[in-house]
């Protein structure tokens, strides 16, 4: 499994709070109710979108297939990492 | 169709009628009310959760009578038009609207209006401004409407008359204006006539034309010694020339005409285009005839004195009464501005004043008199919460008009119609209510789709959208529309365009907001990635130079130097954006999250079909259409989604356990192919060479996958016969209970009951047995009583609604791929755009020509940008999001049939009246 479990917990604690703690701080007013929904469907959304990607790309079955001039410039210009 | 119109009364009204078998007109008064509230059921209340009157449903509206005596009515309708809260039935819908009862006062009040526009148009034409008030004056009394329309009356009769005396007195101006270039004229053409005349006379003294005395003498003898007759006038120009040449003719050669221009100014101050002429002929005959003429050209005639003194006099007397009439004008023209001014000053005031009696004898025409001919009656609809406001509103009229009598407000049972549907909005749902309403009113106290909108429409406009960039466009146009609503206000009611963008302001900055969050998850601003967390990908190997410039590798994912095995922690990579097989993972990716987030909204909508249900009462339907729809789209399609997360999280390349890793890449089976076996029933057949290494995960993903996947599509396609007779039977086998129970009671009352008493085992296998299974085309109707429909019909329905569900789960599912296609044209677009035209510039080598050339294309990228990118794909983009909402979202559980409360409201009323004033004002001349 690919996943490394920091930027999950991380991403998936902001659309938490979004979603689902900031709908029960809100004021009484009129339009609570309806600013609890929409804040709990784009917390749900956001996140599901966010976790998609980031599913679909943990596991890659292919690798990017890059020109020789673009690989060099990624060895040159982009800090891999200490393997 | 048949509906559940019969239960989908209000049943908040139940605790009132039940026990009272009277259906209509029971009156009770409105005290009793209070308990409405309390007597709703726990369903209600769970379902209005964040407070009462919420978006969630359209709001409880109560039928009322409303009975007013005769001289309050008109105050208590004033303060009910402020208000805005009621809305009126037409009491007397066969009469026409010439014979209604407040005719008269109509008419009235169109009168005042026309004087009003009359005084506007002259306003308008003299550019007075027109003073717009700050408040918003009352209805007046009707007594007041009397002294408006004298004061009006007098106003306008002051008006017209000045403005025909101006015209009259500038018509005498020009007369004038004209006999004095005459006489000037004249004295020009004598004086050049008596030279020649005393030339031909032979005295040559009398070429001193100083001494006009003598000259005068001389040809006044010459002149009668000839017995010349003139004729002096004014023509114009362009005739003069055919005016000659006819005198010419008639009188045989026998007239001698001198002309000239006039180059003074005339009194509207262009320069006139008018000659004067002066005929000398002989003979009386000539004169009659050259009268003729003159009268056929429009030539006005002046008399023109011979005698130069004469002349001279007359030409003192005209320039007198020019200045006198200089003069006048001034003072006409004065008293006309200030009358004017008057005018101007009070007109919207006014306007205001007269629209609303107008309004409310409108309003009142609408009433029904009562026996006693001393109370207006009426009949209306108003929101439930807001019957306490209506109460006051009501007392204050009464007060105000000094009336003894209260008004009653009555709460009187609807039996077959359809409340309107009223959602309480403001500037911010108002925009997602319309987009809804566009489609179809909610049918009342329906589940109202407009609140999840607020979310999801902006969301999949996003997904469809996605770009940073153009995000921002979009994001700054809805800031700036917000920011300036009050200034942009005006400009909006004028234009259509820009009118519909303003009213969508909202809905364009949350487009703004999303589309910039899916921008970064797509990585993907003005074309281009951005690099801020450090890519997962990496090229370890050596190079070997001279780098052979065309070649392509592909980065190894097994490879633990190539990529990380951990993904780019927010959204794409941006090691894609220049490969070459970037569409092809893209592709995959987006069509999956394209089937994911449909199949999420599609479900969504069927559990808000369930809460439609509950509204109803409808509990049968739960486990008659309710169940078997969600469990259909679950297992057949929700599996698909397992699959492809169970493929992306289980299979991994791995280059160190290559040969012994069963979930290897190699081994990823093909989720369309394993899909269509679902399907077919087909056993896959397993591929020899990767048998070895993937032991069976090639084509199944885990064990036991087939006889789940048989499972699943038996028992889905099981579902189908339940959508289709289970409701039917029902309903046939409730019938039948209430024939053998022999009650002649309400409809509705039955079917509360019905849920939870549903008729024993034996009786229903009798009935199924007697009953047909495939009895759409058996006569077996049980039409008695009045508006029950017949099986077939039933079944018809049904079968359209099942046959509708299932196939359309298919197609649904398919249309939700327009989200992966229209963010591929998006992503593609502008990628060309990019690369085609502001690439040039940035890859010209020498400075001093790309940096102009950057310049100038930069103007033609970023037009083409906003122009293409931005609005049309924008627009685009709109145009599927809503269409998704309407097709694949609603469906699944909206009626639409509702109608939409249109209450009795002043400002909805001058607004229209003012919109049809300058289209008036603009039509005639």
């Amino acid at each position: 499994m690919g996943a490394s479990w920091l930027p999950i917990i991380f991403f998936s604690l902001i659309w938490f709070v979004v979603g689902g703690i900031i709908p029960f701080m809100i004021p009484k007013n009129p339009n609570r109710g309806v600013l609890q929904v929409v804040l709990m469907l784009t917390g749900a959304s956001c996140w599901l979108f966010w976790l998609c990607c980031y599913m679909a790309q943990m596991n890659p079955l292919i690798g990017p297939i890059l020109p020789q001039k673009t690989l060099f410039a990624i060895h040159q210009y982009w800090n891999g990492w200490d393997d | 169709m048949m509906s559940d119109a019969g239960s989908s009364s209000d049943h908040e009204l139940q605790p009132l009628i039940k026990g009272s078998s009277a259906r209509n007109g029971s009156a009770q008064t409105i005290n009793n009310r209070s308990y409405s509230s309390s007597g709703q059921s726990c369903f209600s209340n769970m379902c209005s959760f964040g407070g009462n009157a919420v978006l969630f449903r359209s709001e409880p509206m109560s039928r009322c009578q409303l009975i007013l005596q005769s001289e309050a009515a008109y105050n208590c309708i004033a303060e009910l038009g402020e208000l805005g809260l009621v809305q009126f039935v037409d009491l007397n819908p066969e009469v026409s609207s010439f014979q209604r009862k407040f005719v008269s006062e109509v008419k009235r009040c169109e009168e005042m209006e026309r004087k009003m526009r009359y005084i506007q148009k002259e306003a308008m034409r003299d550019e007075l401004p027109i003073h717009e008030p700050d408040e918003n004056p009352p209805a007046p009394a009707p007594r007041e409407m009397t002294e408006l329309e004298t004061s009006l009356s007098h106003l306008e009769k002051d008006l017209s008359d000045v403005t025909t005396n101006y015209v009259a007195l500038k018509k005498n101006q020009q007369d004038l204006l004209e006999m004095k270039n005459l006489l000037s004229k004249a004295d020009a053409f004598l004086s050049e006539s008596s030279l020649q005349i005393a030339d031909s006379a032979g005295d040559e003294e009398t070429r001193n034309t100083d001494d006009a005395q003598l000259i005068d003498v001389r040809t006044d003898e010459g002149f009668s010694s000839m017995k010349f007759n003139i004729t002096a006038g004014v023509i114009e120009r362009s005739k003069m020339n055919s005016f000659e040449r006819i005198l010419w003719r008639v009188s045989k050669g026998n007239v001698f005409v001198r002309f000239s221009d006039i180059e003074d100014e005339s009194a509207h101050g262009a320069l006139l285009d008018k000659s004067v002429f002066m005929i000398f002929y002989q003979g009386e005959a000539l004169k009659a005839r050259v009268k003729k003429i003159c009268e056929g050209y429009h030539a006005v005639v002046y008399p023109c004195p011979e005698k130069a003194s004469e002349r001279r006099e007359m030409k003192y007397g005209v320039n007198t009464r020019l200045e006198d009439m200089k003069t006048v004008l001034n003072e006409t023209e004065i008293h006309r501005r200030r009358l004017l001014e008057t005018g101007a000053r009070n007109l919207r005031l006014w306007f205001t004043k007269i629209r609303k009696i107008k309004a409310i004898y409108h309003c009142l025409n609408l009433f029904s008199f009562d026996v006693t001919q001393k109370a207006l009656v009426a009949e209306c609809w108003m929101p439930e919460h807001d019957i306490q406001v209506i109460q006051e509103a009501l007392q204050r009229g009464a007060d105000a008009s000094g009336s003894t009598i209260p008004p009653i407000l009555n709460s009187v049972a609807y039996v077959d119609e359809m409340p309107p549907t009223f959602n309480r909005l403001n500037k911010y749902t108002s925009g997602f209510q319309s987009l809804v309403d566009a489609y179809g009113v909610n049918s009342y106290r329906e589940v109202n789709p407009a609140v999840y909108t607020i979310a999801t429409f902006p969301f999949l406009f996003a997904v469809m959208f996605g770009d940073v960039g153009h995000g921002l466009i979009v994001l700054l146009a809805g800031i700036w529309m917000v920011m300036q609503e009050n200034k942009l206000e005006k400009t909006a009611e004028k234009s259509e365009i820009f009118g519909i963008f303003f009213g969508g302001r909202y809905i364009i900055l949350l487009m703004g907001l999303f589309s910039i969050y899916t921008g970064f998850i797509y990585n993907d601003i003005f074309s281009k990635s951005m690099n801020i967390f450090g890519s997962h990908w990496n090229y370890n190997e050596t190079f070997q130079f001279p780098l052979k410039m065309e070649d392509s590798l592909m980065l190894d994912p097994g490879n633990r130097g190539q990529y990380q095995f951990t993904p780019y922690v927010f959204g794409v990579d941006p090691a894609w954006q220049s490969a070459t097989n970037k569409i092809t993972f893209l592709n995959g990716y987006k069509m999956k999250i394209s089937l994911i987030f449909g199949l999420i909204h599609m479900v969504f909508g069927i559990t808000l079909s369930l809460w439609n249900k509950v509204i109803k009462r409808s509990y049968a339907d739960i486990f008659l259409e309710f169940i078997p729809q969600l469990y259909f789209i679950v297992a057949i399609f929700c599996y698909l989604i397992f699959m492809i997360m169970f493929k992306w999280v289980s299979y991994y390349a791995d280059n160190a356990t290559q040969d012994t890793n069963v979930w290897s890449e190699h081994c990823a089976p093909n989720l369309l192919i394993t899909f269509i076996n679902m399907m077919l029933f087909k056993a896959a057949d397993p591929d020899p060479k990767l048998v070895a290494i993937c032991q069976g995960k090639e084509t199944y993903m885990y064990g036991g996958q087939y006889y789940i996947q048989v499972f699943l599509v038996i028992s889905g396609v099981l579902m189908v016969p339940i959508m289709l007779f289970g409701k039917p039977i029902h309903t046939i086998m409730g019938r039948r209970a209430r024939r053998r129970n022999y009650e002649p009671m309400a409809d509705n009352l039955l079917d509360a009951e019905e849920g939870p008493a549903r008729d024993g085992d034996t009786d229903a296998s009798v009935e199924i047995r007697n009953g047909q299974p495939g009895g759409r085309s058996a006569p077996v109707s049980s039409g008695h009583g009045g508006g029950e429909d017949s099986f077939s019909e039933i079944m018809i329905y049904q079968g359209i609604h099942t046959i509708e569900y299932v196939l359309g789960s298919v197609s649904h599912t398919a249309s939700y791929l327009r989200l992966w296609a229209l963010s591929l044209a998006h992503s593609q677009l502008s990628e060309v755009l990019w690369s085609m035209v502001m690439n040039i510039p940035l890859s010209t080598s020498n400075p001093f020509v790309a940096v102009p050339m950057l310049y100038v294309i930069f103007s033609f990228w970023a037009v083409c940008s906003v122009g293409i990118l931005v609005v049309m794909e924008g627009l685009s983009a709109f145009l599927h999001t809503l269409r998704l909402h309407w097709v694949e979202f609603q469906s699944k559980f909206y009626k639409g049939e509702g109608v939409l409360f249109v209450p009795f409201h002043f400002t909805g009323y001058l607004k229209e009246a003012e919109a049809a004033d300058l289209e008036v004002i603009k039509g005639t001349p």
